[in-house]
């Protein structure tokens, strides 16, 4: 038992960060209809990010998140305005293409000046650890627990309480319906661009610090895990980006432990084609079908 | 000086023009009236003036301004705002951030609850249903939300294209005398109907729209009794 929920702590580490990317995916996509396949690779950028302030500029946990952020923010609304914004009314498929192309520049970019070899962070957090009666929670869990709840906080407050946040959800709603409001919708997609790739960003980091490594293909199959749990709680919905990631986490985290880590990775395919058959719209996904 | 004025506007859809050079007038305090079947180019019309079709050729003059090549954004801000066709209220947001979509735009913070009262007041239904999901109201508090949410951005001209579609016809009664009101407390309004009865019965002025074309135009009154008018949209013969 104790056993049981050690694992389901060390899951829901590695599910907070697949949600704080799987929120990226799926705010994108609400906006506009974009599966954003480079947003695994702005993780990435994360990560790096995060490994030289850390190591060359010698920035503490809270600054290093902070640049993460911004510094991925700003990597998402470019990557907008050069590769999407002329295609935006191109058919859909031309633009997942280009997804996939973009994805590859950033991948292979990085793996031209980084070379292929992994990256280790300096030390920064205590090696502290909690015990919680039979359950073990180490100082980075602590943070990645920390800064989720943060940002799912304020994410939800900028969505639902502030004018930007009301005007994004009027643009993914009806685009027309907004224009003739008054609503800028080039701008509130540059700006969902930006905090979904800033979240992608801080998970960059975390994940840097939680396995001490950074590499230019890290983003690949993480970034497929968070689509999935995008898909998984209904792509579009930010609380099914949540519980998807976590649940992904949790489920990848349970068939390491009790079944073999040679199925990691296929779980989260098998969930993907459950869900696709039993409930095609996700957990929290209003039911119309879309195509891809 | 006209409130709005359209010269000779032309509209493609790539081959297709849905405009073929429209020029109409409205004058300031006036509800002015198109009407025209399905399809004649109504909805383009009223897209190009709100800017959110592009236009090939013409001029669009809207209080002394040319506003033909001016983004929607401005144009709703110098105070030209439409209720579309077929509604467009935002799904998943609340009837009450619906009506705060419409003031968008606005500066003046502290009018705004004033402003939201007088909409309430107007429509007593959305203040039921303030924290309701727009998506759940029906077509017609659909409607009221739409022109509600309108209301907010304090337009001097508002363009409203059909509102009465797909309503029942007590309802229609409804819409068209909070048309009136609006009108009555000083709102210029363009209205595009179909329903060319009730719509010639509250306009001041009003034009015919054919294929893209203005092909008949007069007071109200004189079209609703005109000949060619009762044939093709009153469907009856002239009684006089
Ligand atoms: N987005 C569009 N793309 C192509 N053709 C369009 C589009 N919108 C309207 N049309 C065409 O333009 C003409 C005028 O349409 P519209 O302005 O919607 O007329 P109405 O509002 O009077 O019914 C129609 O022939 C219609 O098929
Ligand atoms: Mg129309």
């Amino acid at each position: 038992m104790s056993q049981f929920l050690q694992q389901v702590v060390n899951g829901l580490s590695l599910g907070s960060i697949y949600a704080l990317v799987a929120l990226g995916y799926t705010m994108v996509y609400g906006i506009i209809k974009l599966i954003n396949f480079a947003h695994g690779d702005i993780y990435m950028i994360g990560a790096y990010t995060a490994f030289f302030v850390t190591t060359y500029l010698g920035m503490s946990f809270i600054p290093a998140l902070l640049v993460c952020m911004i510094v991925c923010g700003i990597l998402g609304v470019g990557i907008e305005r050069i590769a999407y914004k002329p295609l935006r009314k191109a058919p859909r498929i031309t633009a997942l293409i280009t997804a996939i192309g973009v994805s590859y520049v950033i991948e292979y970019t990085m793996q031209f000046f980084m070379g292929t070899s992994v990256k280790t962070y300096p030390k920064m957090l205590p090696d502290i650890s909690w015990q919680i009666g039979a359950v073990k929670i180490s100082y980075i869990q602590m943070v990645i627990f920390t800064v989720t709840i943060v940002l799912m906080v304020l994410l939800t407050f900028i969505i639902h309480k502030t004018k930007i946040g009301r005007a994004m959800r009027a643009v993914s709603a009806d685009e027309n319906g907004a224009k003739l409001m008054g609503i800028s919708v080039d701008n509130t997609i540059s700006i969902t661009f930006l905090i979904g790739s800033a979240l992608a960003g801080a998970a960059g980091m975390l994940v840097g610090l939680y396995y001490n490594s950074a590499s230019p293909l890290m983003g690949m199959v993480p970034g497929l895990k968070a689509f999935v749990a995008a898909v998984f709680g209904g792509i579009g919905s930010i609380p099914g980006a949540l519980v998807g990631g976590l649940f992904i986490g949790v489920a990848e985290t349970m068939v390491v432990a009790y079944g073999s880590s040679l199925y990691r990775d296929a779980i989260v395919y098998i969930i993907l084609i459950i869900v696709l058959i039993v409930k095609p719209a996700g957990l929290f996904g209003k039911n119309e079908r879309e195509k891809v | 000086m006209s409130l709005l004025e359209v010269k000779d506007l032309h509209v493609h859809y790539g081959v297709i023009e849905a405009l073929k050079g429209v020029s109409i007038k409205v004058e300031p305090g006036q509800i002015v009236t198109l009407i025209g079947a399905n399809g004649a180019g109504k909805t383009s019309l009223m897209h190009a003036i709100s800017g959110i079709v592009k236009k090939t050729e013409g001029e669009i003059i809207f209080k002394d301004k040319s506003i033909f090549k001016s983004n929607a954004a401005h144009i709703v801000a110098d105070g030209l705002v439409q209720v579309p066709e077929g509604r467009h209220v935002f799904p998943g947001l609340s009837v009450y951030e619906n009506l705060m979509m419409g003031a968008y735009l606005r500066k003046d913070k502290k009018n705004l609850q004033d402003d939201l009262n007088k909409i309430y007041e107007r429509f007593p239904i959305l203040e039921k249903r303030k924290n309701q999901d727009a998506s759940t109201l029906s077509g017609g508090e659909q409607q009221m939300l739409a022109m509600g949410r309108a209301l907010m951005a304090r337009p001097t001209l508002l363009l409203l294209d059909e509102p009465s579609m797909g309503l029942a016809p007590i309802l229609v009664k409804e819409i068209f005398s909070i048309i009136s009101d609006i009108q009555k407390g000083g709102t210029t309004i363009l209205l595009v109907e179909q329903n060319a009865r009730m719509a010639l019965s509250i306009a001041d002025y009003a034009y015919v729209l054919e294929t893209g074309k203005v092909v008949l135009e007069g007071p109200a009154k004189e079209l609703a009794n005109s000949t060619e008018v009762q044939e093709a949209y009153l469907g009856g013969s002239a009684k006089k």
